[in-house]
């Protein structure tokens, strides 16, 4: 295969230029230390495997390609590739099985030295051209962290739990601060470095200073699936708990949910159920899965009633808050749910920003769109200051 | 807000790094006291350092936002009427704010039909007056709201008020020049409002950047094309002070406005007419003297799309 130009002479690419050979052990030991891998060339990205194996597959969870595929094996090596067309912008994780002696394993790309971290483990990630890590992810030494605590709270409908609060680093009683539920918050703090972010948009001025509670259900796929009692747990308690002891802004402007995949039915449910009482929802990947007719699902039974919710939002659709940010990766199963909820949303005269991105449904896709939801969300002064 | 007598203004551009200030002051001939505000840098207004090293002559800092914390301290009817004021302003800038970017949605939706170039023209004109009166209205609400407020509330004669602005007129007695700094524009105009501290300090020459600039135009316009969510619009906060008449100000413009998108250009220009759109950017200065420009070394965002490097103080 070799990358088309429109402008120049057709370039081979460095896997084409190995196979043309000569395939000495010198020749394919300079291969190795010469590139980094995956080679990106333009859209094309070529992921490769050295050793011995009856085959290598490469797994991956982008939504329209096949998602196991073969690698090919230079002859007379112990070389494997495959190479992929990838759009620019475009992040992918994927992993490689390893099958020996009919037996396969999953492996990281032991070349490739990105990765990224999930609560299964970790993925090995290939950047299209064009992709950058955003800057802010990264501690930025001018900006001071906000401070994290663990409390343990009584609940009458969940009995003792336990959350954690992030104040920022301005944070004061008397300013009447802002407030943030993310759900399955601890996992955004590990894999889409929220701690991180926060600390960084809070000092450029772009988030407000927020308070932030971290919220991790012990039974997500339960309470997160329109359970009203997850409802009325943040609703009636939560909430006003945090309001009153930080002593917040209590207004549905200040009021903000958070939530990724099911974590993302998580907040819109509780707006369904309390309209009026949080101003502020970011739907990141949202599991809103919806039937056209009947109430069968191909997800499984843990969608039903999440397929209940969503149709019966989807049929008599209300204003259940004021903005709504909504994102999706273009990779992910869900994009076709996510792509025909956000009229229905928009149609209720919220006001609704809906943003794609070539990734698929993992932690680092929701941590690259955390600065133009949050921002937009709950903008900091950055508009208001001039200096 | 206050609308001060004619006196001198000088608009300079941004301070934090090769600031000017001090060569503009002398240019004045002001070697004496001065008055500092830096309400616009809220809780830091009293790290003021650098700026009184670049002023230097001897400063007073007015330190308007601590008189206003202190102030509503021990004001509690006075401050929850002031918060529900500017709450009801934040929802009006709010609900504004989504007109505009209809309102904007609209003229752009129109601007693409494939119909005669001169109805599309006309078209155009509408599309902008629209903005124009949109603009219009939020400031008329605007000064509706301050005017309830200071109708029933009186601030000037309230003790709490009266007591920071006799002990204000005794701080700048002597002083030669006001000099605002730049910060958060709405904190430092509410403040500068609460306490008239133009009106303190009237007819001294002012002297003014970032923020501190916009206030003294007609009116405030906040503006910012690399906004973190994407796109904005930009957007009137409130009346200024009016002593930068027919000045829309716009501080380190290079970095904030895409100046190559000309046709967003004109349409920025035309909605402010007969304001001239002004670019504060590093090393630019601006002298007003009675109301009229009379030096001027600022870009200016041009009706046709263009920038204009080296504005005379001219309108067209």
């Amino acid at each position: 295969m070799s990358p088309s130009s429109k402008t120049g002479p057709i370039k081979p690419l460095a896997i084409t230029a190995l196979e043309g050979g000569p395939r000495t052990k010198d020749a394919i030991d300079t291969f190795f230390k010469k590139h980094t891998f995956p080679i990106v060339e333009g859209s094309y990205v070529t992921v490769v495997w050295r050793g011995q194996a009856d085959a290598v597959h490469l797994k991956h969870w982008v939504f329209g390609l096949p998602s196991s595929q073969q690698l090919k094996r230079v002859d007379t090596t112990d070389v494997w590739y495959l190479t992929l067309q990838i759009p620019a912008n475009s992040r992918v994780e994927y992993k490689l099985e390893v099958v020996r002696d009919g037996k396969g394993q999953w492996i990281q790309d032991p070349l490739n030295g990105s990765y990224a971290r999930d609560p299964f483990g970790a993925n090995s990630v290939a950047h299209g051209s064009g992709y950058q890590v955003p800057s802010w992810i990264h501690h930025d030494p001018e900006s001071v962290p906000g401070r994290v605590d663990e409390i343990m709270f009584d609940s009458k409908t969940f009995g003792r739990r336990g959350f954690g609060v992030y104040l920022p680093a301005r944070f004061q009683p008397s300013r009447r601060h802002p407030l943030l539920v993310v759900h399955d918050g601890h996992d955004y703090m590990r894999y889409a470095s929220l701690g991180t972010v926060l600390d960084n948009l809070i000092h450029r001025l772009e988030v407000a200073d927020v308070v932030v509670v971290l919220t991790s259900s012990p039974n997500r796929l339960g309470e997160y699936a329109d359970d009203e009692r997850h409802a009325r747990f943040l609703t009636e308690e939560l909430v006003p708990y945090v309001e009153r002891v930080f002593q917040l802004d209590a207004q549905p402007q200040s009021r903000a949910l958070m939530g990724a995949s099911f974590g993302a039915v998580a907040p819109l449910s509780p707006a369904a159920r309390y309209p009026g009482f949080y101003g502020r929802l970011l739907l990141q990947s949202g599991s809103f899965a919806f039937t056209d007719i009947g109430d069968r699902n191909h997800r499984g039974p843990l969608f039903d009633p999440v397929v209940a919710f969503v149709n019966r939002y989807r049929s008599d659709p209300e204003p259940v808050s004021e903005r709504v940010f909504v994102s999706c990766g273009t990779y992910e199963s869900l994009i076709y749910e996510n792509r025909s909820f956000v009229p229905v949303l928009a149609s209720t005269g919220m006001d609704v920003r809906y943003v794609e991105a070539r990734d698929g449904h993992n932690w680092e896709n929701w941590r690259d769109r955390l600065r133009e939801g949050l921002s937009w969300l709950m903008p900091g002064p950055f508009l208001h200051v001039y200096e | 807000m206050t609308k001060a007598s004619s006196r001198t203004v000088v608009l300079l551009g941004p301070q934090k790094t090769n600031p000017d200030v001090g060569s503009a002051l002398a240019e004045l001939g002001i070697r004496g006291k001065v008055a500092l505000v830096m309400a616009g840098y809220q809780e830091r207004e009293a790290e003021d350092a650098k700026i009184v090293e670049a002023l230097g002559v001897p400063v007073v800092n007015m330190k308007l936002h601590a008189r206003a914390s202190e102030l509503f301290a021990g004001d509690a009817e006075f401050r929850e009427a002031y918060h529900a004021r500017q709450n009801k302003l934040r929802n009006i800038q709010s609900f504004y704010r989504v007109r505009l970017e209809k309102a904007d949605e609209a003229g752009r939706m129109i601007s693409v039909r494939y119909v005669d170039p001169d109805l599309l023209e006309q078209e155009d004109n509408i599309s902008v007056e629209q903005l124009r009166q949109l603009d219009h209205d939020h400031a008329e609400r605007c000064a509706a709201v301050r005017l309830a407020f200071e109708t029933q509330w009186k601030p000037e004669q309230r003790p709490s008020v009266q007591k920071h602005r006799r002990e204000l007129a005794e701080l700048v007695d002597g002083t030669q020049a006001i000099v605002i700094a730049g910060g958060h524009v709405a904190s430092l105009l509410n403040r500068l409002d609460l306490f008239d501290a133009l009106g303190l300090t009237a007819p001294k020459p002012v002297i003014a950047w970032g923020a501190g600039a916009m206030v003294l135009a007609d009116q405030v316009v906040l503006f910012h094309d690399y906004p973190p969510y994407g796109s904005d619009i930009a957007q009137v906060l409130d009346a200024g002070f009016g002593l930068a008449p027919r000045l829309v100000v716009l501080p380190d413009m290079a970095k904030r406005v895409r100046t190559d998108d000309k046709f967003a250009i004109a349409r920025f220009a035309r909605r402010m007419a007969p304001a001239a759109c002004i670019g504060l950017d590093p090393g630019a200065r601006i002298i007003i003297q009675r109301g009229q420009v009379t030096s001027a070394r600022v870009n200016r965002l041009a009706p046709s799309g263009a920038t204009e490097t080296g504005w005379k103080g001219t309108w067209s």
